[in-house]
């Protein structure tokens, strides 16, 4: 079902539908700010106008899966819904999202796969770590574990493949690269990202409030703190 | 009717773990709303089981019960309470006596539960009138390993814990003894047909891949567990390697570069990049979810208005079942 040039509507359970902002011929492994903010801009909508009969909503990079209540609506009246309310959806009206800076100690130590990615781009470590902390980046989508936020787009330059095999244990903070996205992971787990530095913040604190420092759409910049610093800040080495 | 039992030292009392058994989980009817932090639903893999617990004990719907996975739990009851254990058929005694499934009974303080293990099957649900008392957190008390959050504190059952309940009142007890009839119970097989809502990346499946993927049948791998069932069987093969990742509800069927289905369940990631094939109605996921290593199953491919006629169907039948007072 199409909603508009750009937005269209599929099933994606028996209590889900699923909404894509991509139009269908474009590659589907397209990256885009300017689509992840219409998703933004949609998920808030539909958080507004169909609380009452939404259970949840999954909004990641292209698209927003939406749960609802089977005893509150049918997918056939919820289509309409979505459909006639998200034709308010207009990029003019998107806001950019809050700056948020996170501190990473990048070195030798903190950062296992830096020399590997410097040898695979050609730089020397000191460049890949300046072309890290250089960007700008979006939190396109969250998931994958509690507050592991999927952060793009990497600098071509430094884009690395993920391990062919995921290690068991990545530390609590570890701030990795896979492709052209990059991330803090929230707490120790295995995963097969590229590691390059330490980041002392708690990415997920169920006893703080809020209980993550991020959301999708916030920018990131991550700013380089030396050994001290990362440890003032509470953090931690092994 | 109902009291919290606290001693002089204001200790919760309740069931005394003395046997965690395989995997023992506080559940309640899962977390919902919180998918944006990425945490997962979590709640029982068998919710029409979940539910005769529950509707057995006269509890609210949501109230937090035990899954037993497999068997082997152990406890002693430090109160007198009203319980009903329902699911897999796990053999069940109360200080040695044999006791049945699907109904309520009333435990003294001191007597000893104890679950020995499935021969078909897999997971069990012990209620307790009024519920077990565990502080949520996110607004639920369902236990998911993966995520630590949950239950005691995010962990399977260990032995020496207490997990405090209510204790009802001599003239509760007389009333709350339920029976659920013998021809509402379910069987557990090791067979389960799934009906499957063709959707998401479905027509990136040819014609012919989707013939093989509803005509064959799989059985369940060595990977089963709450998050997801791995089968195996014939691979299908999408025209497309992965997609940019995107939301993945309960039931969602992954099918990865190796063409062998994974069927996902309450402790599913909430985001994924793999192609999907369609998505397994929840009544089936829970029958899935029985399931074991080697056991079997097919899928047919339903649409999205049979799917919402099935549930309409399910719920209206457990609501004009009668319960039998004992």
């Amino acid at each position: 079902m199409k909603i508009n040039d750009t937005i269209h509507l599929d099933v994606a359970g028996e209590n889900a539908l699923i909404l894509y902002f991509s139009p269908r011929e474009q590659s589907s492994l397209v990256v885009s700010a300017e689509i992840n903010r219409t998703v933004q801009q949609a998920e808030q909508l539909i958080r507004q106008h169909l609380s009452a009969v939404i259970v949840d909503l999954i909004p990641s990079y292209a698209s927003i899966l939406v749960v609802f209540d089977l005893l509150k609506i049918d997918h056939h009246h919820l289509r309409n819904q979505l459909q006639e309310l998200l034709k308010q959806c207009n990029q003019a009206n998107s806001k950019p999202g809050r700056l948020i800076e996170l501190p990473s100690y990048y070195s030798l130590e903190s950062g296992m796969d830096l020399v590997r990615i410097a040898k695979h781009a050609k730089l020397s470590v000191e460049q890949v770590i300046a072309l890290h902390q250089g960007q700008e980046y979006r939190v396109y989508a969250i998931g994958f574990a509690p507050g592991f936020a999927y952060l793009g787009e990497v600098d071509e330059r430094i884009a690395m493949p993920r391990l062919t095999s995921p290690r068991l244990k990545v530390p609590k903070g570890a701030v990795a690269i896979a492709d052209r996205q990059t991330a803090v992971y929230p707490a120790q787990s295995p995963g097969g990202w590229n590691i390059i530095g330490l980041c002392p913040v708690d990415m997920f604190n169920p006893q703080a409030k809020p209980v993550m420092p991020l959301a999708v759409g916030d920018r990131v910049k991550f700013i380089a703190i030396d050994r001290q610093q990362y440890l003032n800040l509470g953090g931690k080495l092994s | 009717m109902s009291k919290v039992l606290t001693k002089a030292d204001n200790k919760p009392r309740g069931f005394l773990v003395t046997n965690a058994g395989v995997l023992s989980l506080v559940q309640d009817a899962g977390r919902f709303g919180v998918f944006n932090l990425g945490l997962t639903n979590g709640g029982p893999a068998d919710s029409l089981a979940f539910y005769w617990a529950n509707s057995l004990c006269g509890n609210a719907l949501n109230a937090t019960v035990i899954e037993i996975s497999l068997g082997g739990l152990q406890l002693i009851a430090q109160v007198d309470c009203i319980i009903a254990v329902t699911g897999a058929p796990m053999p069940l005694t109360v200080n040695g006596r044999a006791k049945a499934l699907w109904q309520s009974f009333l435990v003294k303080a001191g007597d000893s539960v104890c679950f020995g293990f499935a021969p078909v099957g897999v997971r069990c649900y012990l209620a307790v009138a009024g519920g077990f008392v565990i502080k949520a957190s996110f607004g639920s008390t369902a236990t998911v390993c993966r995520e630590s959050v949950g239950g005691l504190n995010g962990e399977k059952l260990a032995v020496n814990e207490v997990l405090p309940c209510h204790i009802v009142s001599r003239e509760g007890y007389q009333r709350k003894q339920l029976m659920l009839p013998e021809h509402r119970q379910p069987h557990y097989a090791k067979e389960v047909l799934l009906h499957t809502v063709l959707s998401y990346q479905q027509q990136h499946f040819s014609a012919i891949e989707k013939r093989l993927f509803f005509t064959n049948e799989y059985q369940v791998s060595k990977h089963w567990d709450r998050m997801g069932y791995r089968l195996q069987g014939r691979a299908i093969k999408a025209d497309i390697n992965g997609i940019l990742s995107e939301g993945i509800c309960y039931g969602a069927v992954q099918i990865p570069a190796d063409g062998q289905p994974i069927v996902l369940l309450n402790d599913r990631q909430t985001i994924g990049g793999y192609p999907k094939i369609g998505a397994v109605i929840s009544s089936d996921c829970a029958k899935l979810s029985q399931l074991r290593q080697g056991d079997s199953v097919h899928f047919e491919a339903i649409s999205m208005s049979q799917a919402d006629n099935l549930f309409h169907l399910s719920l209206s039948r457990l609501k004009q079942t009668q319960l039998i007072h004992l």
